[in-house]
C-alpha cells in the first residue's frame, strides 16, 4: 500500500523559503505585519512596549526579546516591557515552536526596533535643527554630538502618539560588533518574582465571582458513556452543576476541593474497547500500516552500489510514545459571557486556539480574547489547549468564570504524547571502510496535530465522537531525517501514518531526536564495523567548517582520544564514551555531544556521568539563557533515553503518575558540560530544541563503546542493556 | 462546617472556612490566595507543592488541614522577611536557577530545610534531599549550584 510520492523534497521541513510561504504553513506562523506599531510603542514616560505574538514557555524568550528591542532601539533594558501572547494587543504569530522565536519574533522586533530609531532620528534632525550625522542617542535620549546640552528623548519626540507607518524592508541595523545588551548574560526578568510566589503562572491565575471545575474523563480515549447518576453528587457541598455532553462529563464547584470531591464520586458507567494494539506489537503496528511515503532525498546510484558494497549493514531502530509530562499540569480559564468570551490559557498558540474555540462556541473569532499566561514548561504540544476548551464549555454551562485544573492523570492520559516511530537504515562500507551507500527510512504519524479546530481539542472529541483517521497533513517525522553527511549514494524516505494509536502531537525538536538516535547510531555501527575512530569517521563526510568545528570542540572538551570502539569487553563495571553530532533541521543550529557513561554489567544499569555539548547558533543573544537551555536539553534529552516510555495496554493508557512514567532525579544527573560557539556576523538560530537531538546517540554509542551492546530501542533500561550484553 | 480551624501561616493566624479533611494545598493557594506552593500531583510524588510545618519541608497536598494543629506553616513568601529575600532565594535568582520555574517552590523549600538542619551538606546529601523534587525541564544542575551557593550566602563566607 505504498502510495509513492516521489521527490516532493524537504520542503515541508525546510526553512529558508517554506515558513513565510502560503497556505497552511502561514497559519501555522500567524499573519505577518509591517506595521510599526503592531511590533512597538514608545510610551510618554520613556518606557518601551514591544508587542510579540509568540509567548513564553519558561525558555526565557521574554527576556531574550526585550534584549534585542533594548540593544536596536538604543535604550535601557529595564524600559522595555514585552506584551507576549494576546489577540487583543500582539501581532499574530502562529505558535511559538520549533525554535523559531529568536529568529522570527526576534528578527520582527529587531527591524521594527531599528525603524522607530531611524524615525526618531530624523525627527530629532528636524527638531534640533541639525544633520543626522551630527546626532547621537543613549538610553532614548538623541543629542548632538558636540553639544550635549541640545537634546531630546524619544518619549518626547513620540509625545504619546504612534508611528503611523510600516517597516521598510533593508531598515539599517546596528553592527553586532557595538552590541552592549545583545551577547550578555542578561538575567531573566521572571526569576525574582518566581523564587518569591509572587502570582506567575495560569495556575495562579484568579479572577473574581470564579467557580473550579474538574474533569471526569472517560478510562480511555474509545470509551463510551452508558449512564450518569447524578444523584450521587447531589448531596455533596458547594457543587453548582455536573456538566454532561455526549461523553465530555465535568463537575464544577464553590471550592477546588469539592469540586475534587464530586469528580471523585460522580458514578459513570462506560463501556471500553480495545481500540489499541497490545503494546509489545506496537512496532509491527507501526511497520504494517499504509503510509503516505515522500522520498526527500535522492543522490547517486543506491541500488548499485548498496549491491557491490562490500559490507552490507542494516538495523531498525524504536522509539515509544513520550509524555511532555509538564510538572505543573494544564489549567485554563474562561468566561464565556453573551457579548464577550474571555479566555486565559497555557497556549502555545493564542490566535490558532482562539479559531478553534470561536468553532467550538459557534461564534465569531472576533468575540474571543485569548490571552496567553505562563504555565509549567511544555516543551510541545501539553494539555494547556484541551484545558482551555474544557474551560470555555464549563463557563457557558454555569454562565460564570471557571478554572480548570486538570488531574495528574488527565495530564499522563489526555495530553498528545511524542509519536511512537520506527527507522530502518541500511548502509554499504567498501574494502577501505567507506560508506557508499546509505538507505534510511522512518515510519511515523505526523507530529504535528495542533488545536486548529474543535476536533483537535479533546473537549471537541468526546462532544462530537472521533474523527475517522485519514491521511492529511503530516508534518515533523522529515526532520533531521536526512544527514549532512556528504554521502556518494543515498536515499532517505518518510512513511506517513494515517493516524497514531496514541493521540500524538509535537514534542521538542518533533522527529529530529529519533532520527538522529538512528543516524547517528548508525554511523557508529558504520564506524565500528570500519575498526574506525567514530569522530575521524564522521569528520570524513562533513565538508562545513563550522560543522567540523563544533564536532572537533565537543571532542576536544571531552578529551576524546582516537580509536575505535573497545567493544566486546565486558567487565562489571565498564566505561564507555560516545559522540553523536547534528545540524538541527541541516540548516540551524550545529550540536555535538559526547557522553561518558559507566555500564554495570550485572545488572545493565546505565550510569551516565557526564555529557559535553558543543554548539553554534549562530548570534549568541543571551549566554546564560542559552546554556540554561542546552543543560536543560540534555538532562531531559537523557531522561527520555533511559528511563521514559509510556505503558498501554489494549485498552488504556497505563502511564498516569509519576510511579509508572519516571523521570531522571537529581540523583541520576551527569555533569553537562557546555561549548559555546558565538558567530556575532551570522544570524540568531533558535536554541529550545537543537541539543535535544544528539543525547541518545551519544549514549547508546557510549554503552557500546563500554560493553559492545548496541542499544536500538529507547529507552535504554537495564533489562535492555542486559539483554543487548547476552 | 468548620469555621473553628485556625492555621499559622507565615507567622500570622487565619480561621479558615474549609472542611477539616480539606488538604492544605487547596487552602493555601485559595483562601489565603499564596502562590508559592503549587499543585503538582496530588500523590505526595514530585514536591511541587512542598511547605514548611514547623522546620519539616511538608508535602500539602495531601496534608488534612485538621491534622496540622498549632504547628506553623511557613510557605515559600513566608521565606521572606522584612521585604528581605531569605539566602535561599537570592543565590536562586544568582545562579538562574530555573527555566519555568514551576518546580522552584519545591527546590527552594527542601534546600532551605537542608541547610538550616545540616549547613554544610556534601554533594550526595545535597542530591538524596532534593531526589523528591521532580524538575522537567532540566535546570538541576543550576539548581544544585543554587545550593552550594546558598550554602555560602548563609555561612557568610560570600556576603555582598
Amino acid at each position: 500500500m505504498m502510495a509513492k510520492q516521489s521527490r516532493q523534497g524537504n520542503s515541508e521541513g525546510g526553512r529558508r523559503q517554506g515558513r513565510r510561504g502560503s497556505g497552511r504553513r502561514e497559519a501555522f506562523w500567524g499573519q505577518l505585519t509591517n506595521w510599526l506599531d503592531d511590533w512597538l510603542a514608545i510610551n510618554p514616560d520613556g518606557t518601551v512596549t514591544a508587542f510579540s505574538g509568540k509567548v513564553e514557555l519558561g525558555t526565557g524568550v521574554r527576556t531574550a526579546l526585550a534584549q534585542i528591542v533594548a540593544e536596536e532601539l538604543e535604550v535601557p533594558f529595564e524600559r522595555v516591557h514585552m506584551v507576549m501572547g494576546d489577540t487583543e494587543r500582539t501581532p499574530d504569530e502562529g505558535y511559538t515552536a520549533g525554535s523559531m522565536t529568536i529568529s522570527t519574533s526576534g528578527t520582527a522586533l529587531r527591524n521594527a526596533a531599528a525603524e522607530a530609531r531611524r524615525v526618531l532620528m530624523e525627527m530629532a534632525a528636524e527638531r534640533l535643527d541639525a544633520r543626522l550625522d551630527e546626532l547621537t542617542v543613549q538610553d532614548g535620549l538623541i543629542s548632538l554630538i558636540r553639544h550635549p546640552q541640545r537634546k531630546i528623548t524619544y518619549a518626547k519626540l513620540m509625545g504619546g502618539e504612534a508611528f503611523n507607518l510600516e517597516v521598510t524592508e533593508d531598515v539599517p541595523l546596528k553592527d553586532s560588533k557595538t552590541y552592549t545588551i545583545v551577547g550578555t548574560s542578561t538575567p531573566r526578568e521572571d526569576i525574582p518574582r518566581k523564587v518569591a510566589g509572587q502570582p506567575s503562572f495560569i495556575q495562579d491565575l484568579r479572577v473574581p465571582g470564579m467557580l473550579h471545575g474538574r474533569l471526569v474523563r472517560p478510562p480511555s480515549a474509545a470509551a463510551e458513556l452508558i449512564s450518569m447518576d447524578e444523584s450521587s453528587v447531589a448531596e455533596l457541598p458547594g457543587l453548582v452543576k455536573v456538566v454532561q455532553r455526549g461523553n465530555f462529563i465535568a463537575v464544577v464547584a464553590e471550592r477546588e476541593e469539592q469540586a475534587i470531591l464530586a469528580a471523585q464520586h460522580l458514578k459513570v458507567k462506560w463501556r471500553e474497547r480495545a481500540a489499541l494494539p497490545p503494546m509489545q506489537d506496537l512496532y509491527t503496528t507501526l511497520r504494517s500500516q499504509p503510509t503516505q511515503d515522500t522520498l526527500l532525498v535522492e543522490q547517486g546510484d543506491y541500488e548499485t552500489s548498496f549491491k557491490q558494497a562490500a559490507r552490507q549493514l542494516h538495523a531498525s531502530y524504536y522509539q515509544p510514545y513520550h509524555a511532555h509530562a509538564s510538572i505543573g499540569p494544564s489549567c485554563a480559564l474562561a468566561d464565556v459571557k453573551e457579548d464577550q468570551i474571555t479566555v486565559w490559557a497555557s497556549t502555545p498558540g493564542p490566535y490558532p486556539l482562539r479559531g478553534a474555540l470561536a468553532q467550538l462556541l459557534d461564534v465569531p473569532a472576533e468575540k474571543v480574547h485569548l490571552i496567553h499566561v505562563e504555565g509549567a514548561g511544555s516543551y510541545g504540544q501539553n494539555g494547556s489547549d484541551d484545558a482551555a476548551a474544557d474551560a470555555v464549555i464549563l463557563s457557558q454551562a454555569v454562565g460564570r468564570p471557571v478554572r480548570v485544573q486538570w488531574s495528574r492523570e488527565d495530564e499522563f492520559v489526555w495530553e498528545p504524547k511524542a509519536p511512537a516511530m520506527v527507522m530502518e537504515v541500511h548502509g554499504g562500507l567498501d574494502t577501505q571502510g567507506n560508506v557508499v551507500a546509505w538507505d534510511y527510512h522512518v515510519w511515523s504519524p505526523s507530529h504535528v496535530a495542533r488545536a486548529r479546530s474543535p476536533e483537535q481539542l479533546v473537549a471537541g472529541q468526546l462532544l462530537f465522537g472521533q474523527a475517522a483517521p485519514q491521511f492529511g497533513f503530516s508534518f515533523g517525522a522529515e526532520r533531521n531525517a536526512p544527514t549532512n553527511y556528504s554521502f556518494p549514494n543515498q536515499r532517505v524516505t518518510v512513511h506517513y501514518l494515517a493516524d497514531s494509536p496514541l493521540r500524538a502531537s509535537s514534542f521538542r525538536s518533533l522527529g529530529g531526536a529519533e532520527n538522529t538516535f538512528a543516524n547517528e547510531s548508525f554511523m557508529d555501527e558504520l564506524a565500528a564495523a570500519a575498526g574506525m575512530d567514530a569522530l575521524d569517521f564522521r569528520l570524513r563526510y562533513l565538508a562545513d567548517a563550522r560543522a567540523r568545528e563544533v564536532l572537533k570542540a565537543a571532542a576536544e572538551k571531552a578529551g576524546w582520544e582516537a580509536r575505535p570502539s573497545l567493544h566486546g569487553k565486558k567487565k562489571k563495571m565498564a566505561q564507555g564514551r560516545g559522540v553523536a553530532f547534528a545540524w538541527y533541521e541541516n540548516d540551524q543550529a550545529i550540536v555535538a555531544c559526547v557522553a561518558h557513561v559507566l555500564v554495570d554489567a550485572t545488572s545493565g544499569a546505565v550510569r551516565v556521568k557526564r555529557l559535553v555539548v558543543a554548539h553554534d547558533c549562530g548570534l549568541i543573544i543571551n549566554p546564560d539563557g542559552l546554556k540554561n537551555q542546552i543543560e536543560g536539553n540534555a538532562i531531559q534529552s537523557l531522561s527520555r533515553a533511559l528511563k521514559e516510555e509510556v505503558k498501554f495496554d489494549e485498552w488504556r493508557v497505563k502511564s498516569v503518575d509519576w510511579d509508572s512514567y519516571p523521570i531522571l532525579t537529581f540523583s541520576e544527573v551527569p555533569e553537562v558540560e557546555i561549548v559555546l560557539i558565538n558567530r556575532p556576523n551570522q544570524p540568531a538560530l533558535g536554541a529550545g530544541e537543537p541539543s535535544t537531538i544528539t543525547t541518545a546517540a551519544a549514549v547508546a554509542n557510549a554503552i557500546f563503546d563500554a560493553t559492545g551492546a548496541r542499544l536500538r530501542q529507547i529507552p535504554f533500561t537495564p533489562e535492555r542493556v542486559k539483554a543487548a550484553l547476552c | 462546617m468548620s469555621g473553628e480551624i485556625v492555621l499559622i501561616v507565615n507567622g500570622k493566624p487565619h480561621t479558615v472556612q474549609a472542611a477539616p479533611d480539606t488538604p492544605l494545598l487547596y487552602v493555601l493557594r485559595n483562601e489565603l490566595e499564596l502562590n508559592g506552593p503549587h499543585f503538582g500531583c496530588a500523590g505526595e510524588k514530585c514536591g511541587a507543592c512542598m511547605v514548611l510545618v514547623g522546620a519539616k519541608p511538608t508535602l500539602s497536598c495531601h496534608l488534612p488541614i485538621s491534622e496540622i494543629g498549632r504547628s506553623r506553616i511557613t510557605t515559600l513568601e513566608g521565606l521572606i522577611e522584612d521585604g528581605e529575600l531569605h539566602p535561599v532565594q537570592r543565590a536562586f535568582i544568582e545562579e538562574q536557577a530555573t527555566q519555568c520555574g514551576y518546580c522552584v517552590n519545591g527546590m527552594i523549600i527542601t534546600t532551605a530545610a537542608m541547610l538550616w538542619k545540616n549547613p554544610h551538606p556534601t554533594d550526595e546529601q545535597i542530591r538524596a534531599a532534593l531526589d523528591g523534587n521532580l524538575c522537567r525541564c532540566g535546570a538541576h544542575l543550576r539548581i544544585l549550584r543554587a545550593v552550594k551557593r546558598a550554602e555560602k550566602l548563609i555561612s557568610g563566607e560570600e556576603e555582598e
